[in-house]
């Protein structure tokens, strides 16, 4: 009978869920019939390239697990991602999660902003991140700092709700471009106003396109159309101990599709390294661009 | 043991913010910059009517919001079947360009489409003429 329950409450989370993703979805493709990405496969980690000035990308990105002792989760965000110039990007998250046999809340937002140093490309190319982040029981795990880990997942949304996380995060990104391979790799630094001490992450990932010319007609699952690639991230501690120890690690292998109106869909499978990381995330995310998102408002004015 | 880093990251992040000045100082005189080896390279896909035709593809998703759907130029984006294009630059000189962009133009770089992508839609453009 428990069991019954917790399934329907988890079926109703999902349904909300899904919900809301189609409702953006039909939005999208209701106000914007030109739409396009090209997006690299990644969840976690940051390549260097920066959103074309004037584009809006929309993305929703979700990670679920079953954390061992404690409930399935489904953490979401929304991202809003603009490019204010060619090398200053700037993004909002609304972040949430459900949880089962718990409950399903917001969990708070984020800002970021990328900016890139170095006017030309290089064999690695830098760009500095700067984000400020307000939430609480958040599980949509965009980054592993400190020692972020499974055990964190056994709260009770009532209790973590409370505990809200006002925080710095820096990260200095680096890219490589080669023989059609984008090879990233993300050092980050976050820093709790309540005092905490600097904790520190990483993330690595490199992936390429099945094909990398274009086909002269449309088409949908041809092989330039998707990218495929690994991605890797962990904490390495905080200033009070820095590395491995008592952090989680995870590792998968990634993949996404373009469809030819533009959107993009990826999937990766992502493996716990040891036992303080929950054994099998599963991340997918959907995510839509709008070229020179105000001149529609402006063209249509006119 | 106890280890400090965090000192060091955030003068490494202060240290490249700093750099952006030296960015913001960059002209736009693009055709100038570029190296004399870079001028040279030859276009592999050069008169394939394929390429031509999967360059003007690339071009409709991802140029012809700003440049506009036959390089017109928009309000703030240059006319693409100017003589500079045409005639002066080389497809090596384009190519640069897309995988370099012009950042303090509002010319972002393209190189995530890869070498082959950018080729063709060097094609498209330098059929418009």
């Amino acid at each position: 009978m428990a069991k019954k329950v917790l399934t329907s409450f988890m079926r109703a989370a999902w349904a909300r869920t899904v919900c809301a993703a189609l409702l953006l979805v039909g939005m999208v493709l209701s106000s914007c019939l030109q739409c396009h990405a090209q997006e690299y496969p990644y969840f976690v980690t940051y390549s260097q390239e920066m959103e074309e000035p004037g584009n809006l990308d929309i993305e929703w990105f979700n990670a679920a697990g079953n954390p061992p002792g404690g409930n399935r989760f489904m953490g979401s965000d929304v991202e809003f991602e603009y490019g204010l110039k060619a090398w200053w990007t700037t993004e909002f998250y609304l972040d949430g999660q459900a949880t089962q046999n718990d409950s399903t809340i917001f969990t708070g937002f984020r800002w970021e902003n990328r900016f890139r140093p170095l006017a030309r490309e290089h064999w690695i190319n830098p760009v500095l991140y700067a984000e400020f982040e307000d939430i609480s029981a958040d599980k949509s795990l965009r980054e592993i700092v400190g020692h972020d880990g499974r055990y964190d997942f056994l709260v009770p949304n009532g209790l973590a709700h409370m505990n809200k996380e006002r925080e710095l995060e820096l990260k200095l990104i680096l890219g490589s471009n080669l023989r059609g391979w984008n090879i990233s790799e993300n050092f980050i630094g976050e820093k709790n106003f309540a005092g905490d001490p600097w904790e520190f992450g990483y993330a690595f990932a490199a992936s390429r396109p099945l094909q990398l010319a274009a086909s002269a007609h449309e088409c949908s699952f041809c092989a330039e159309k998707f990218q495929a690639g690994v991605e890797m991230y962990g904490g390495l501690g905080d200033t009070d101990g820095f590395g491995l120890r008592l952090t989680s690690q995870y590792l998968g292998p990634t993949v996404n599709w373009t469809a030819p109106n533009g959107m993009t869909v990826a999937f990766s499978p992502q493996f716990g390294l040891n036992g303080y990381s929950i054994p099998v995330l599963y991340r997918f995310s959907v995510s839509y661009e709008f070229q020179q998102f105000f001149s529609h408002f402006h063209r249509s004015g006119q | 043991m106890t280890s400090r880093p965090a000192p060091c990251f955030v003068a490494a992040f202060l240290i490249l913010w700093c750099a952006m000045g030296a960015f913001a100082t960059s002209n736009g005189a693009w055709l100038a910059n570029v190296p004399q080896r870079e001028r040279e390279r030859v276009n592999p896909y050069r008169d394939q009517p394929d390429a031509l035709a999967a360059g003007r593809r690339i071009f409709l998703d991802h140029c012809a919001h700003c440049h506009g759907k036959d390089a017109e130029g928009t309000e703030k984006r240059p006319f693409l079947k100017s003589s500079r294009v045409q005639q002066e630059a080389t497809d090596g000189d384009l190519h640069w360009l897309l995988v370099n962009g012009n950042r303090s133009q509002g010319m972002p770089s393209w190189v995530k489409l890869g070498d082959p992508q950018i080729w063709q839609v060097i094609c498209s453009v330098k059929s418009l003429h």
